[in-house]
């Protein structure tokens, strides 16, 4: 075992650095805080591929563990990295340095602390995937609040502040009562080291009050209907490469928290609790694609279709499988790299036309071939054709869901159906149709630094489609091993009650 | 003289304190009356609480007590007095500028400074009812005076009396109680007290009870605890600025202490009793506190119901009357002084060339015009609202970490949904000064308010790297009353 700072510090310090260099340049400097923010974001995604490289997918337990004194008594500063959280890590690392590029001419007003944030926010992100102690998890997952507030409200569209306030109480508002669970787990076992708490054996009762207060906080972070209404407002005002964040990185952490704490910790909770949740996630998947349906902004669809595609995600998790758990990590990171890539072609149109209305654009394609390509690539991803990435999470999930409730299964399928018929219909009102309107005669094709930001995420979405085994390799030994930790604590549980 | 010396050292830094404000007053009435001669008295003040707080922490460690345990200084009484006299320092020399703008630098306010000081010394170190009494009425006159500081001025005016007549009320029900506290324990002393109430059937004796909630009530006018709060948004916003923040971080230290010396020291025999109280103390003000500021429109105003709302969350570690919540206080306390002295030398930053304002509409679009000052002030709302890795969050953390252990789950919950109540008028400033249009642009910062809400800033921000020196000596002074 480490002790002191290692790699995983590094990263995730690493753009704090990067904040403080461009914090201390001039104001009127704009070029400077872009670059400076752009290597920094390399350098870290670099920092992170080290190590993926030496990341052992056979091994299940933590690596690259880190441990120090910090707040006292049992409370330490532990980062470390397992199957399920590393390849968050290299998600958001990966999308950090596309989301300055996306920023790079839209942002012309305080350039500087717009970087900062960013980067700060970079910190946080992989701070949240990398914490292995409940107190240091907390404040990074909190403190993101600050950053991404400030970011809606600063650089966002008409409806800022209202938008921002709404993502920062409802966010609020849901953790508060996962701080004081945590606190209550503190006393009961003595300590807030996370691989101690995975083999913790919490009362049932207690479990069940700790699942709810947790559930309180993922579900609003996921988010899960009907808890999800901030999310449309926040990404409609949020700037690009805010709405990409948030899509995906922020939600995900909702995910990763039901996989690092309610799964594992409060496993007969979660058992109890489980038809409720996919009650809700069937909800999700039906009600919120009907709405994508009706809506009139490009981003408020892509955000519904958001919180359908976590309708998966949580169905995947909570079907305690192995290809159910397996799908929804998969879902999580083709997600995070199709919806990102969908609210970055939304960027593209409304850096030029400065409107987010489907009506207000029409056939696209006759000026724009090589956007219409990017964008068909990512709303058959969206809808999950096979042979995109979208495809195998979607499968997986329902796969995992089939095996434990038929009928969970058969509603859920509806959503992918309901998907294409949104995802399509989007394609058809902005791409096709002649272009007659005199707004859109004079639009332009991709920048080179716009097929720069779209190209590897094209490239991914089809790889991953054709080939998941990197992605699945490296979840594999961590997903199996939680499955069998869960079944065993419950057939634990099953054979006290028994006697 | 060298066993005369001895004795009365435990009470060294009292006695630098009132020799000081005796000195500089001579000064200040035989010296010429200029706004040179009350600063240059100003900074004397400052090294007369700098002389106090060095001989507090040259103090043996231990408890040793004086005038037949009335008088007793522990760890807990360092460490309160310590904080007590750096927060005093803070906003005397936040006071100059301010006070020579408003035409108001009299060397009058330091020997006041001083005088209440030595009075809030008394009250961290009282263990008796009398010296208690005696503490608080020499912390609450030199107080009142220095409200009414600016006495042509009718605001002014107006908070100290307002003050005086609420804190004279407050001060009878105190000493009501503490004669029924007699009465019924035949006892002044704390340690008698104590012993008193853990006979037999002391839960049910209804005087003595009766004795401690009128203890209680006059303590929380003088903490500000809902319901006996009224007199603080007033005062808070009528009194000049400078005298705002002196009230705002010391005072509330020294109260606070003295209530959880008292309760703790005092009554450990019906702990169930007073922790009712406090407990409904606690949940009223944090509720009040929460709601009652989302209103306001004047910074001063808003920062009164802060106040309010942050004494409740102390309270919470009072509630829990376990060595980790008084812990939780005393980190609570330091973290607070932090915050306040250095939002209100960002107030006292607030001037345009026709004077101070006061309004938070004029705080619009700050960031565009000083960033530093705004990110200052972004970062101490932040930490206000208690939202990690700030120093706040922190503050929060251990007083709700106590309540949890002890199974107070109503107050834990209550206090943590007023805690996003609470951080909704604390991130509208942040909105205001980063998303609004910018006004016209306010005066340079002074060197003295910027230093003052620079370290403030510093220590928000980096207090997550390394806590553990402060959780440490918090502990140790904790550890000292039980």
């Amino acid at each position: 075992m480490n002790t002191g700072f290692g790699i995983l510090s590094l990263v995730t310090f690493f753009p704090l650095l990067g904040a403080l260099a461009i914090a201390a340049q001039n104001r009127e400097a704009k070029g400077n805080a872009r670059w400076i923010a752009l290597y920094t974001t390399l350098f870290t995604f670099g920092a992170s591929l080290y190590i993926w490289v030496h990341f052992e997918p056979g091994n299940a337990g933590f690596q690259f563990v880190e441990e120090m004194d910090w707040l006292g008594g049992s409370i330490r500063y532990k980062m470390g990295v397992d199957g399920i959280s590393m390849l968050f890590v290299i998600l958001t690392t990966f999308l950090m340095p596309l989301c300055i590029l996306a920023s790079w001419q839209a942002i012309e007003e305080r350039v500087k602390e717009y970087m900062i944030a960013f980067l700060v926010l970079e910190t946080l992100m992989i701070g949240v995937f990398c914490a292995l102690d409940l107190v240091l998890f907390y404040l990074f997952f909190e403190g993101g609040l600050i950053p991404m507030f400030l970011i809606i409200g600063v650089w966002g569209g008409k409806r800022r502040v209202y938008a921002s306030f709404k993502f920062f109480l409802y966010t609020l508002l849901g953790s508060v009562l996962m701080l004081l669970a945590m606190m209550a787990m503190y006393w009961h076992a003595g300590t807030t080291d996370i691989p101690t708490l995975l083999t913790h054996k919490f009362p049932a009762d207690m479990q069940w009050w700790l699942w709810l207060a947790f559930f309180a906080s993922f579900a609003v972070k996921m988010p899960m209907w009907p808890v999800h209404t901030w999310l449309p407002d926040a990404h409609v005002e949020a700037p690009t490469a805010g709405s990409v964040i948030l899509a995906a990185i922020l939600l995900k952490m909702g995910g990763y928290g039901f996989l690092r704490f309610s799964l594992p910790m409060f496993p007969l909770a979660s058992q109890e609790f489980a038809p409720f949740v996919f009650t809700l996630s069937v909800v999700a998947i039906i009600y919120t694609s009907l709405v994508a349906l009706a809506q009139e902004d490009v981003k408020k669809l892509i955000a519904y279709s958001s919180v359908a595609h976590m309708g998966f995600v949580t169905m995947g998790i909570f079907t305690f499988t192995v290809q159910g758990v397996d799908g929804a990590i998969f879902q999580m990171l083709s997600h995070g790299i199709v919806s990102a890539a969908l609210f970055l072609c939304v960027g593209v149109v409304y850096d030029r036309m400065h409107t987010r209305e489907i009506a207000a654009y029409e056939g696209l394609v006759n000026r724009m071939p090589v956007y219409a390509v990017c964008f068909m690539v990512f709303t058959l991803a969206n809808v999950g054709l096979p042979g995109t990435s979208g495809f195998i999470g979607e499968f997986l999930t329902l796969l995992g869901a089939f095996r434990v409730n038929t009928w969970v299964a058969f509603l859920a399928t509806f959503g992918v159906i309901l998907s294409a018929a949104y995802a399509l219909w989007l394609y058809r009102r902005m791409m096709y149709g002649t272009l007659e309107k005199p707004s859109l005669k004079s639009i332009t094709d991709l920048g080179y630094r716009e097929v720069l930001v779209l190209a590897p995420l094209v490239l991914l979405t089809i790889f991953f489609g054709f080939y998941p085994a990197p992605l699945l390799d490296v979840t594999a030994v961590s997903v199996k091993k939680l499955v069998s930790n869960y079944e065993a604590a419950l057939k634990a549980a099953s054979v006290l009650n028994v006697r | 003289m060298n066993e005369l010396m001895s004795t009365y050292w435990p009470m060294a830094p009292e006695m630098v304190l009132v020799v000081g404000a005796m000195v500089l007053l001579m000064l200040g009435v035989f010296r010429p009356e200029t706004d040179r001669e009350a600063e240059a008295i100003g900074w004397l003040g400052i090294i007369v609480l700098g002389l106090a707080a060095w001989l507090v922490i040259q103090q043996p460690g231990g408890t040793q007590e004086l005038f037949d345990g009335g008088f007793l200084v522990d760890g807990f009484a360092r460490f309160m007095k310590v904080l007590t006299l750096i927060a005093s320092a803070a906003s005397l020399l936040l006071s100059f500028d301010h006070m020579r703008e408003a035409k108001a630098l009299k060397f009058e306010y330091a020997v006041l400074v001083l005088l209440a000081t030595a009075g809030m010394m008394m009250m961290i170190s009282a263990n008796d009812l009398v010296a208690l009494y005696l503490g608080l009425e020499l912390q609450s006159l030199a107080l009142y005076v220095v409200a009414a500081i600016r006495r042509d001025d009718l605001r002014s005016s107006e908070a100290g009396l307002k003050y005086f007549v609420l804190g004279a009320l407050s001060s009878g029900m105190l000493l009501y109680g503490a004669s029924l506290i007699y009465g019924f324990t035949g006892s002044t002393s704390f340690a008698s007290i104590a012993a008193a109430t853990k006979a037999a059937g002391a839960g049910q004796n209804i005087g003595l009870i009766i004795g401690l909630v009128f203890l209680i009530v006059g303590l929380a006018f003088k903490v500000s605890a809902v319901p006996f709060h009224m007199w603080t948004p007033d005062v808070y916003e009528g009194a000049p600025t400078p005298v705002t923040t002196f009230f705002a971080a010391a005072p509330k230290v020294a109260a606070m202490a003295l209530l959880v010396r008292v309760v703790i020291a005092g009554f450990a025999g019906i702990k169930p009793q007073w922790q009712q109280v406090v407990t409904a103390l606690s949940i009223a003000s944090m509720g009040l506190g929460a709601f009652a500021a989302i209103g306001q429109t004047n910074i001063k105003r808003l920062l009164a119901y802060s106040a309010i709302g942050n004494i409740g969350y102390a309270m919470i570690g009072l509630a829990a009357a376990s060595p980790e919540g008084i812990r939780g206080v005393i980190i609570y306390l330091v973290i607070y002084v932090a915050m306040t002295l250095g939002a209100f030398a960002c107030v006292l930053s607030m001037r345009r060339a026709q004077g101070p304002v006061e309004g938070i509409d004029e705080l619009a679009g700050l960031a565009q015009s000083n960033l530093a000052m705004a990110t200052i002030l972004g970062l101490l709302m932040f930490s206000l609202a208690g939202i990690p890795p700030l120093a706040g969050f922190f503050a929060k953390f251990y007083v709700f970490v106590a309540a949890v252990k002890e199974g107070m789950w109503p107050l834990a919950v209550i206090g943590v949904l007023a805690s996003v109540i609470g951080a909704y008028y604390y991130v509208r400033i942040v909105k205001i000064m980063f998303f609004d249009e910018p006004r016209e642009r306010f005066l340079g910062v002074q060197a003295k308010a910027a230093l003052v809400m620079g370290l403030a800033a510093l220590f928000v921000l980096l207090y997550v790297v390394w806590p553990a020196p402060l959780v440490e000596a918090a502990d140790a002074a904790a550890k000292s009353l039980f």
